[in-house]
């Protein structure tokens, strides 16, 4: 799924515009301790997350990922997306809970590796 | 790559937002030195691993960087409290990170343990009341 896609799915705003819209997205992982995603998230695209702070953004550049949902309506702060544009993440954020936002991905094929 | 690249970072304490910079440019230099994207993505983990401990238990420090025919070396290392018992603090799980760093999603202690998963070598070298320096060599 391309990001566009996976923001109509999940009713999200998206804050960064620099960031491709052509990746097919396919694994994600849903975490708020970014320990475990340093340690077990190992080829995931995509970081669900309740947490918002400019570490959550330096883990997903870290681990590879291309974009962050933050979930129950959780926004960035500017300095944050200012990293992201930096580093060509996509920041998004949705209404829906961590569980409920990653049922409806899971639905849509995209699925978890390396836990 | 013939030449030797040497490289110095601040690792500031105490700034939430700087915290990873180094490791950034690292990431950055060896992706443009065209080294294996595994090889570039362990530096990577190991290296801000270390570089978050500075931050969060080192009251900051800095990062030495070499990078020299098929290998790169990162000394990460700090005037903090050093680790009191080196042993434990490389077991999974132990942590001695206060509720205000949890809440930023760290402090499971699984920071050393990834680091030696990682590294093609690690040296750790610690006094209580000094401070730490980790060194970390990952071979392309
Ligand atoms: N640079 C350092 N200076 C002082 N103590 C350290 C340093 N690095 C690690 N430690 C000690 O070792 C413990 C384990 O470190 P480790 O990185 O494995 O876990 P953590 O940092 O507590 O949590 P996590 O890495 O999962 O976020 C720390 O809680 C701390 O007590
Ligand atoms: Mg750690």
């Amino acid at each position: 799924m391309k990001i566009s896609e996976i923001a109509a799915l999940l009713n999200a705003e998206v804050y960064t515009e620099n960031h491709d819209d052509v990746t097919d997205i396919r694994s994600a992982c849903s975490a708020d301790l970014m320990s475990d995603v340093m340690a077990f998230a190992k080829e995931n695209a995509l970081l669900l997350t309740g947490l918002v702070n400019p570490q959550v953004i330096r883990t997903a550049e870290m681990m590879e990922m291309k974009a962050i949902i933050f979930v129950r309506g959780k926004k960035p702060q500017q300095a944050m997306i200012e990293l992201a544009e930096e580093k060509k993440i996509a920041l998004l954020s949705t209404e829906f809970p961590l569980f409920e936002a990653s049922g409806r991905l899971y639905q849509n094929g995209i699925r978890g590796h390396g836990f | 790559m013939g030449q030797v690249i040497i490289r110095d970072f601040d690792i500031p304490a105490d700034d939430f937002l700087a915290a990873g910079e180094a490791s950034s440019a690292v990431r950055k230099l060896l992706s443009q030195l065209g080294v294996a994207p595994d090889r570039i993505k362990r530096t990577a983990i190991a290296m801000y691993e270390a570089e978050i401990n500075a931050v969060i238990h080192g009251h900051g420090g800095k990062a030495h960087v070499e990078i020299r025919g098929d290998k790169i070396t990162i000394v990460i290392s700090d005037k903090g409290p050093g680790i009191e018992d080196l042993e434990l603090a490389m077991q999974e799980g132990y942590s001695t990170a206060p509720d205000s760093i949890r809440e930023m999603g760290f402090g499971a202690g699984m920071g050393l343990p990834n680091i030696k998963k990682h590294a093609d070598e690690l040296v750790i070298n610690t006094e209580k009341g000094k401070g730490t320096a980790v060194t970390i060599t990952v071979y392309f």
